[in-house]
């Protein structure tokens, strides 16, 4: 083995970048401190803001529902965690809508909703000392369908000029650097539902290199009748018909999974840039952070013969974000679980955490089965859900999982929420083929 | 201490040439690789040219199974990361894979197989519902293309963090820079990184003819990209793929690795302005550069050479323009300034990376390409932009900079092995 390949400990190695922007609140220390979320904004399948999110997520209210998008009487899947009653109109400036796909509309509302919250006055903030970190995993998919069909079915001049840029995977991060006049270091990521993870995990990067402000998240959506043939080629969709039942993790009956729309924009801080601004709250930090990568499955380019005793590329990651937050499995007082509700990928989850924290030590939930997996929206989300566990101690139950196999060896939250006191969660999330992101929050110190 | 990262090793598919010595023989030669559309038939299309690469997967060694599900712009981005691994020396097998990371650049991702999977499900456009029987197994990832950078994983055998990065025209650059902020921060010690966009395809290209962003000069394709000309009307739409090894530099030297550059700064900066408009003073690529030579600790008049993103539009090449005198003052003037694009056209989210590569070979050869298609005057447009013919120029210090839709800004310093050793 070369010297390169040597073995480093996991977080090992940190250290300050070079250069620092200027701004009253900038951490003199950068490269390794915490990371604040002091603001929040939600659009779930089962509520549209934080609160109202909660609320229906404690309630086990659930926002899996017959699409009523287009007629679904042809395709053998029709559940999805569909958001309804969202007026874009009522949020978003009338030049706005026809530029914008629903995602992207969601997106800015959710991203004003997490700013107020945080009681961020944008214009107010230098312009270089706020930056915009999204993940997207479909793009503007429902209005690139739309123009695919005027391309075809008229012609080249029948194509909106909003098609360059309402489509590509970096429309959300540029509208709400837009909408916000926000002018630091942004990035969009793509790596399917850990993308948002990801892109958590940049902002919280992006602050440790001086910028003090990064809005963050992710957000999709794809419910036109080409979207949902695309999810439905991934093998993975539930074809069950009654919406308490179609998406069960970790569940015995697990059949598949539900795609959701919407997701969850975070404002992350330097504690002492948000201490400076007198930031109103903190719902906590991002700890730790790691993403890893599966090896090529059998039969691709890549392929290796096994290695026994390696971990599985999803405990890895959420021992190395364990381990940059300077914690050990027995820390960690809940599990937010990737949560697949495929067989095989909810076993082995289930044999990563077991193996992680030991047979049924750690409360494991997957609050998800509410909402569907809403892709680049899905680990903000639960992120989001963590912190406000942390907030009320009180851990939020699986949907409707409720029998769990014994050999996965979980403490599922089931039937109902379950009071705790939650000062540390991990947050998981894998993306198809090999993708896997881990976030640590806790309770801020102080 | 701040751990430096190095370029090993370069993989490139760039129309013009493939590898490293073909693209620099079209570069330094001025020859221009635009031409009419041939993967289509672009007569209904206000723009009619683009620059395609010559790409040929059965040659390029990928099996039947690998070029029936990857797009062609993960064909051209696998392609260049194994040649880019050759290149480098390294033996991947021999690293902990758990220490290799991958960071993929793309802008338009799966477009190509997009718009083919859309004819066949809509009846070429007749249906707005659609045909579950005519659905592909590979649509999901045409949707969420992160599989693209999973192929490239795959492909070096990489196990470590592994991103996909989409920011528009900047992902290039942005590829790379992320690649750089995880080495530095010893997430990983070895990146492949890079980007590939192949977006010669009906949509894309109806996209850009909607808001007159590319030429229509059809009747002088070769002549089409002409950037910091005063008669420039537009881009040229362009394919291609560059990936890069990056690694820890004491590594890199302890194995006695070809080291091309190292990556002495990268920053991005957003104009919050316009989701394709530039404002004219260049504001905000002027604080990414200047951040990015902070970052290197050099003064602005180190700069040898700008490889300018000189997309030939009007309202870019002004902007730029006035991004480099606001950030290096009078040195601007005193700067080569060149724009691969007049001569491979511009590839979207890949052309980042395609001209970092560039960059690396101008730092390689002491040599500036030339702006082809340079002849006439443009009073806003006012620096040195090598017109027409290479220069030999000593360049051991590039800055890289791109400009993309959504209001990024990138850039990027490059400086020769020699000037950091």
């Amino acid at each position: 083995m070369s010297a390169v390949g040597a073995v480093r400990a996991p977080g090992a190695g940190h250290s300050p970048a070079a250069a620092r922007e200027p701004g009253p609140g900038t951490n003199p220390h950068p490269g390794t401190g915490p990371v604040y979320v002091t603001g929040i904004g939600v659009a779930a399948p089962n509520g549209l803001g934080l609160e109202q999110y909660w609320e229906a997520v404690l309630a086990g209210r659930s926002g899996v529902v017959p699409i009523t998008r287009f007629d679904t009487s042809r395709y053998p899947a029709r559940l999805a965690g569909q958001i309804e009653g969202f007026d874009a109109s009522a949020h978003l400036p009338s030049r706005l809508l026809p530029q914008t796909d629903v995602s992207t509309r969601l997106a800015l509302a959710a991203a004003d909703w997490a700013i107020a919250d945080a009681g961020v006055d944008p214009s107010g903030t230098t312009d270089y000392d706020m930056g915009v970190v999204t993940s997207n995993g479909c793009g503007g998919f429902e209005f690139t369908h739309r123009e695919f069909k005027k391309l075809w079915s008229v012609g080249p001049q029948a194509v909106s000029v909003y098609e360059s840029f309402a489509w590509f995977y970096a429309v959300n991060t540029g509208q709400i650097s837009i909408r916000n006049g926000m002018r630091g270091p942004s990035s969009a990521l793509v790596a399917e539902q850990a993308g948002g993870l990801d892109a958590l995990g940049h902002a919280r990067r992006t602050v440790r290199r001086g910028t003090p402000l990064v809005v963050t998240g992710g957000v999709d959506s794809a419910f036109d009748p080409w979207g949902w043939l695309s999810h439905l080629s991934s093998g993975r969709i539930s074809h069950a018909t009654d919406p308490e039942r179609a998406y069960l993790p970790f569940d015995a009956a697990a059949c598949g999974y539900v795609p959701g729309e919407g997701g969850a924009i975070l404002v992350v801080e330097d504690p002492v840039a948000a201490r400076a601004r007198g930031a109103s709250r903190v719902y906590g930090e991002i700890a730790g952070y790691a993403s890893t990568f599966d090896p090529a499955p059998a039969g691709f380019r890549g392929e290796r013969p096994a290695r026994p005793g390696r971990p599985p590329g999803l405990r890895r990651a959420a021992e190395q974000a364990l381990a940059q937050a300077g914690l050990t499995p027995k820390d960690v007082d809940v599990v937010f679980a990737d949560a697949a509700g495929v067989r095989d990928l909810d076993r082995a989850e289930a044999t990563a955490i077991r193996e992680l924290f030991g047979a049924r030590r750690v409360p494991v939930t997957a609050p998800k089965a509410l909402t569907g997996r809403l892709y680049a929206g899905g680990g903000p989300l639960d992120v989001a859900t963590a912190l406000l566990t942390i907030r009320d101690g009180v851990i939020p139950a699986s949907g409707a999982s409720a029998d769990v196999p014994a050999d996965y060896g979980i403490d599922l939250v089931t039937k109902g929420p379950r009071e705790a006191r939650v000062a540390c969660a991990l947050v998981l999330a894998r993306g198809r083929w090999g993708f896997n992101s881990a976030v640590v929050v806790r309770e801020a110190s102080v | 201490m701040t751990r430096r990262v190095v370029i090993t090793g370069i993989g490139i598919r760039a129309p013009g040439g493939k590898g490293a010595k073909e693209f620099w023989s079209t570069l330094t030669s001025g020859r221009t690789a635009t031409r009419r559309i041939t993967f289509f038939d672009p007569s209904p299309y206000r723009s009619q040219i683009a620059a395609e690469a010559d790409f040929d997967p059965v040659i390029e060694g990928l099996t039947a199974s690998e070029t029936d599900r990857m797009d062609r712009a993960t064909q051209f981005a696998v392609v260049c990361a194994k040649e880019a691994v050759r290149d480098s020396g390294l033996e991947l097998g021999g690293l902990d894979p758990y220490r290799v990371g991958v960071g993929l650049g793309s802008a338009v991702a799966a477009a190509t197989s997009l718009e083919r999977e859309y004819l066949a499900l809509s009846d070429r456009g007749r249906d707005w519902e659609m045909d579950p029987a005519r659905l592909s197994p590979h649509m999901f990832d045409y949707l969420v293309p992160s599989v693209m950078a999973a192929e490239i994983a795959w492909t070096v055998g990489a196990e470590g963090p592994v991103a996909m990065i989409s920011n528009g025209c900047t992902s290039g650059i942005d590829s790379v820079g992320h690649a750089v902020q995880l080495i530095r921060e010893g997430s990983a010690d070895v990146m492949v990184a890079g980007a590939s966009d192949t977006p010669i395809t009906p949509i894309v290209v109806a996209c850009f003819d909607a808001i007159k962003a590319t030429t229509p000069r059809n009747d002088a394709p070769e002549q089409a990209s002409r950037p910091f000309d005063g008669s420039r009307n537009g881009f040229v739409l362009a394919e291609g793929a560059a990936m890069f090894v990056l690694e820890e530099y004491d590594s890199a030297r302890r194995r006695g690795a070809h080291i091309y550059a190292e990556v002495t700064g990268y920053a991005t900066r957003s104009n919050a302005f316009h989701m394709t408009g530039l404002k004219p003073d260049g504001r905000e690529m002027a604080e990414a550069i200047r951040v990015a030579l902070d970052e290197s600790r050099v003064d602005v008049t180190a700069v040898d050479y700008i490889n300018a993103h000189g997309s030939g539009t009007k309202q870019n090449d002004r902007h730029e323009t006035a991004a480099f005198k606001r950030s290096l003052g009078q040195h601007a003037y005193e700067t080569p300034v060149s724009s691969i694009k007049s001569m491979v056209g511009h590839s979207l989210g890949a052309i980042g990376s395609v001209e970092i590569a560039a960059s690396l070979l101008a730092i390689e050869h002491n040599v500036v390409p030339p702006t082809a298609n340079l002849h006439t005057s443009d009073p806003e447009c006012d620096l040195d932009y090598v017109p027409v013919t290479a220069r030999e120029h000593r360049v051991n210090t590039v800055l890289t900079v791109g400009s993309g839709f959504g209001g990024f800004q990138s850039a990027m310093v490059l400086r020769s092995p020699q000037e950091v050793s």
